[in-house]
């Protein structure tokens, strides 16, 4: 573990939690109702790790900054499990404990067909190129 | 949004996201098991603060919920990670663990958060 790999994941971070911190304000989403901000975020960061990760494990020698960078860092601020955790329960507590369970059932797999699908695009693109 | 409020977002971004590095890394070398400990405990960890943050938003004010909800908890907690460990967990063939892996981070992420907003509420 070094400290440049630290200070890469750091700047990384900071970069995706701004990035969602502004998406949140300009489509902010009324309480009660589906929070398609953070569903949008997540499903999008699991699509572009999917992208990333294939194309610095399987297609390129990428510097070794790139990853802690990219994929641990700015992808991994951009997207949040916490937020994901909180606006379900946030659903029960405003009374639509149905939206709830739909919420938590439909982000993760959507979210990992997406990652699934970035990864496969990704290979195939690679295999032509 | 103030100019303020985007600096706290950084810095609790800026300790956030390098913990779960962390964690990931020194789960990785301690457990030698497929299942990812390292975000799943992040995710669940952050899962819980954040919930305890939302629920005393009223009385913490807009400047915590900045610095360690979005900024902390957001940075420590993860989907994209988790989503391609899932992912990654299947090509290996271990199906089993991804679907285990899955239906516990978000079973127990959602309760820790449930446990959060409880603990604040019944404090405050």
């Amino acid at each position: 573990m070094s400290v440049r790999v630290i200070v890469a994941v750091a700047v990384g971070g900071v970069l995706g939690a701004e990035a969602r911190y502004l998406l949140g304000i300009a489509f902010a989403t009324p309480p009660g109702t589906w929070p398609w901000t953070t569903f949008w975020i997540n499903v999008t960061g699991c699509l572009l790790i999917g992208v990333l990760y294939t194309v610095l494990t399987e297609l390129t020698t990428p510097h070794p900054l790139l990853r802690p960078l990219l994929g641990v860092g700015v992808l991994g601020g951009y997207t949040t499990f916490s937020t994901f955790s909180v606006e379900t329960v946030g659903l029960v507590d405003a009374g639509r404990p149905g939206l709830a369970l739909a919420y938590a059932l439909v982000t993760p797999v959507v979210a990992v067909l997406a990652c699934a699908v970035g990864v496969g695009v990704t290979r195939r693109v690679g295999a032509t190129a | 949004m103030t100019a303020w409020t985007v600096l706290l977002v950084a810095v609790g971004a800026v300790v956030g996201a390098p913990l779960r590095y962390v964690a990931d890394t020194a789960a990785k070398k301690r457990f030698a098991s497929a299942f990812p400990w390292g975000t799943f405990a992040v995710n669940v960890a952050g899962s819980l603060v954040l919930g305890a943050v939302t629920a005393g938003a009223g009385v913490f004010g807009h400047a915590v919920q900045a610095l360690v909800g979005t900024g902390f908890c957001g940075a420590l907690t993860t989907y994209s990670t988790f989503g391609y460990e899932i992912v990654s967990l299947t090509e290996r063939g271990d199906r089993r663990t991804a679907v285990i892996y899955l239906l516990v981070s978000v079973v127990l992420g959602v309760l820790a958060a449930a446990a959060g907003f409880a603990l604040v509420r019944a404090a405050l």
